[in-house]
């Protein structure tokens, strides 16, 4: 049996025409053709996720190192001065990428949990089970979210594992509204019923039926719900009742060093208000650029590309 | 009965029974605390008849659902309980000391200045978006659009704390046009309350504008796709004229739902703005309380919050189901 290469054979003319391409040269494809705007926010994303992976080989200093000049000058050995204990500024933002954003991602990740599952659970079995899930999440949107947890976390107290249970639980009612919402669209699908009468668990119905099907809005909303949590935690922090010192976050950094601000008189005292905007801008930049990023995403998957271009 | 009244005792219905659920959870979320918690509260130096005391005066010794009849009923007739900070009971030794105040006498002066900065930002922040809006609508695509676009998005970015430092820095520390600390009293007059208040009331308009203004301008351009503004432009009519006269009426529903929402949107802003300026709000009052863990107040914070954000959700969909013949016929 020869098997030459320059053998004609008609399947291999029809394979020619279509190149098949790898994923990452189909994923680099799309990536050039996306807007600047979603280039800026993947560089944003990217960035921040490469500080807090990297935060203590990057970082000068260690987090709660406490150094002998409190309110240190801008100068080489602190490149953004000390705060009023003493601590370096610089290092604490970089930490502080790591545990605001850790808990951020932490949070929404549960509250996908959560939410996504009994949405998916909602969509599914409909009846009594729908009916008491969703007059549930009613009632628990019917209290501001913020409001509700400054309630929970002053009878539970404010620790990081009670902040990120207590948030999940009251962002999962967004996530649950959605998954139940897009997951009855896919429940009442013909291989969603054949895989019901093949005898399919419950597990595996939701998982690999219905999951795959509705991935592209639940990632959008990740994005945004990611946003929505990490302000949400950022503000608790700066009312002094998110994530607790000495553990280095943005949000008690602003709080830590607002004071600073009565003390700018003019731009010539820039060091001054810069300290706590800095914290408080890494704050909205990392936002903004999730947001940059979650439209370029929502605008691909909604099959509008077409229609533009 | 009228299409119209059965739907809004229905909707009306649904508030109260939402009002019924959330006061429960309010009041059952002492329930969760872990542990004894008249035994942690009192900590240390708790004796048993200090314990039985702390018990009696907070009524825990009576079924669960007696004393939420009570709380209700009194907290229907204004009487939030009174804090735990200063109880007799909590001072082991001199039980004849009682310096703990009523909820209600705290919640008051404090209730009527939040409701004034809220009220204050409306009245300044409604107009602007709704022009701003509309404007973006009418010239949509343009580069003014994307400007306040732009502009809008990166506000809503922003948390509330950065939009309220950038104001301090520029208005309040390197040209001091207001001050930055807005310690209002019961006794300042109007105008000086005004005055005080601007930066809170200025960082809170610039944070809902951007919400306003884009739902505005969402609900507006959403109407302009339907076939009779069509018709009305093939007619000929202006620009203007068509927005104005054509699709602002039936825009109205969705304005006023975005306008309630967003005043609820202020409730939950205000308690960060509030901590900022240090303005005696409810928001602070409630934030010093959870930092004290003095639960009586911040179960009565909590209600005064729920309630308003129903109240005003509650509104707004009676307004919209009064304006919209269309919610008259569920299918």
């Amino acid at each position: 049996m020869s098997t030459s290469t320059n053998q004609y054979t008609a399947k291999d003319e029809v394979a020619s025409v279509f190149i098949k391409r790898t994923f990452l040269q189909r994923s680099w494809i799309t990536l050039k053709k996306a807007p600047f705007t979603a280039w800026l926010g993947m560089t944003i994303v990217l960035f921040y996720v490469f500080v807090a992976i990297f935060a203590p080989l990057i970082a000068p200093y260690g987090e709660a190192e406490i150094f002998k000049t409190p309110y240190a000058p801008w100068n080489e050995t602190h490149v953004f001065g000390t705060d009023r204990l003493g601590r370096d500024i610089l290092t604490r933002l970089i930490y502080g990428a790591r545990n605001t954003m850790g808990i951020a991602v932490l949070t929404t990740l549960l509250a996908f949990v959560i939410g996504g599952g009994l949405g998916l659970l909602s969509a599914i079995l409909r009846g009594w089970v729908d009916q008491l899930l969703a007059r549930f999440v009613d009632v628990l949107m019917a209290i501001p979210s913020l409001i509700f947890a400054l309630m929970l976390l002053s009878i539970f107290g404010s620790t990081a594992l009670n902040l990120i249970i207590i948030i999940a639980v009251l962002d999962s009612t967004r996530v649950y509204r959605l998954s139940r919402a897009v997951g009855m669209n896919v429940a009442v699908m013909e291989y969603v019923e054949a895989a019901k009468l093949r005898g399919e668990k419950i597990g595996w119905i939701m998982v690999r039926e219905i999951l795959p099907n509705i991935l592209p809005p639940l990632v959008a909303e990740f994005g945004l719900r990611f946003c929505y949590v990490f302000l949400m935690i950022a503000s608790l922090s700066f009312l002094g009742v998110g994530i607790q010192p000495p553990t280095a976050d943005w949000g008690s950094m602003v709080r830590e060093t607002g004071e600073l601000i009565q003390f700018a008189y003019s731009f010539a005292d820039y060091q001054f208000f810069l300290i706590p905007i800095l914290p408080a801008a890494a704050i909205g930049i990392l936002t903004i650029g999730v947001n940059f990023v979650v439209d370029w995403f929502l605008y691909l998957t909604s099959g509008l590309k077409d229609e533009h271009k | 009965m009228h299409p119209i009244l059965s739907t809004l005792i229905k909707r009306i219905g649904l508030g109260l029974v939402s009002l019924f659920f959330v006061s429960l959870i309010i009041f059952s979320s002492i329930q969760l605390l872990p542990g004894d918690f008249v035994e942690a509260q009192l900590g240390q130096s708790r004796t048993e008849e200090t314990v039985a005391a702390f018990r009696k005066e907070l009524g825990l010794d009576k079924p669960f659902h007696i004393r939420y009849a009570n709380w209700v009923a009194s907290a229907v007739q204004g009487d939030f309980g009174s804090t735990f900070s200063g109880r007799s009971a909590t001072y082991a030794n001199q039980p004849q000391q009682n310096t703990s105040r009523t909820v209600t006498s705290l919640l008051k002066p404090r209730l009527y200045n939040t409701f004034f900065l809220a009220g204050m930002t409306a009245i300044i922040a409604v107009p602007i978006s709704l022009l701003l809006g509309i404007t973006a609508a009418l010239y949509r695509n343009s580069f003014y659009d994307r400007a306040v676009n732009a502009s809008a998005l990166t506000t809503i970015s922003m948390p509330e704390f950065f939009v309220a430092y950038i104001l301090i820095i520029f208005l309040g520390s390197m040209y001091q046009f207001f001050p930055s600390l807005s310690n209002v009293t019961s006794s300042t007059p109007f105008f000086d309350r005004v005055y005080l208040t601007f930066m809170p009331a200025l960082t809170l308009t610039l944070v809902t504008v951007a919400h306003m203004m884009r739902m505005t301008r969402a609900a507006i351009i959403n109407l302009l796709s339907s076939p009779y503004i069509e018709m009305a432009e093939l007619k000929g009519l202006s620009r203007s004229r068509v927005i104005i006269e054509h699709a602002l009426p039936n825009a109205w529903a969705p304005i006023s739902n975005i306008i309630a929402f967003n005043l609820a949107y202020l409730i939950v802003g205000v308690v960060v703005v509030e901590v900022v300026f240090v303005y005696p709000g409810v928001g602070q009052l409630m934030v010093d309380s959870v930092i004290k863990r003095d639960i009586p107040v911040v179960q009565g914070c909590a209600l005064v919050f729920a309630l308003t954000y129903i109240l005003l959700n509650l509104i707004a969909d009676v307004i919209s189901i009064v304006t919209n013949p269309r919610l008259l016929y569920p299918k």
